[in-house]
């Protein structure tokens, strides 16, 4: 192998000696935990329904139960493990946002609780709630227009 | 039922998450807001209501469920409020997850300490 390599022409040598089966087990691998996050999620809306909720209060008391365990997970250390093993299963659950807003706060802990924890908690929040908000205004707005016929 | 179908239809959306993963380079940051962003397009194409009524938190769980519950939002408070829905609804729907977030992360921030990477 010639070592004058670019790093474009480094990457595409990688690519073509990294199986594709390595992107099938970690597919495979967030589909299990992804999935099982979700059952988990509808077992608590089986059971705040039971408990006499609504369907839409039960939803969020649901959502509001995993961004709890998500949260706790990730101090006690767990959540980081379990992302290691399984990737995009634990950042596209609700959960992985609760972990999304929890790590950076934690780590700046150091930096004091105004700009370090005050401000970190809202690194990977701030942009997922700025676009969210965003786009239901867009949205909004269409549903306002059409409201007008 | 419902249990297979949300298993089935959460893992699925993950797989995806995975895939742009491992075949773009998204980080994870970008993975959320991407996600997000998509279920509120995706509600206002009326694609996703569909899919949560066939799986359940299959289809709520994912990121993509808290984008279809700020459209829903957005569409409810725009039919109560008219225009002043436009600004009220995005939040007023997200406000139990947001709460939550912030609640849950400030205390275990408070909690416990960050542990050395390795």
């Amino acid at each position: 192998m010639k070592n004058d390599m670019t790093n474009k022409e480094y990457n595409e040598y990688i690519k073509t000696k990294t199986p594709n089966s390595k992107i099938f087990s970690n597919c495979a691998k967030a589909f299990l935990i992804g999935g099982i996050i979700c059952v988990i999620g509808q077992c608590l809306m089986w059971l705040y329904e039971k408990w006499g909720l609504d369907k839409e209060s039960a939803g969020t008391c649901a959502s509001i139960t995993l961004i709890f365990f998500g949260a706790l997970l990730t101090g006690l250390d767990i959540y980081p493990k379990i992302a290691k093993f399984a990737g995009a299963g634990t950042i596209v659950p609700i959960t992985g946002f609760a972990n999304s807003v929890v790590s950076p706060a934690l780590e700046a802990k150091t930096e004091g609780m105004v700009l370090g924890v005050g401000a970190k908690i809202f690194t990977i929040a701030g942009p997922v709630i700025l676009y969210g908000i965003f786009a239901s205004a867009i949205a909004g707005t269409v549903y306002w227009i059409i409201s007008l016929f | 039922m419902i249990f297979l179908k949300a298993f089935i239809v959460g893992g699925l959306i993950c797989t995806v998450g995975q895939i742009l993963i491992d075949k773009t380079k998204l980080t994870p940051a970008r993975i959320l807001v991407t996600f997000v962003v998509l279920g509120v397009f995706l509600q206002l194409l009326r694609v996703y209501e569909p899919l949560v009524n066939f799986a359940g938190a299959g289809a709520t769980v994912p990121l993509t469920g808290f984008g279809y519950n700020l459209c829903k939002g957005a569409a409810k408070a725009v039919s109560e409020q008219g225009f002043l829905g436009i600004f009220t609804g995005g939040f007023t729907s997200s406000a139990g997850g947001i709460a939550a977030a912030l609640i849950f992360g400030f205390l275990v921030s408070v909690i416990f300490r960050s542990k050395p990477k390795k």
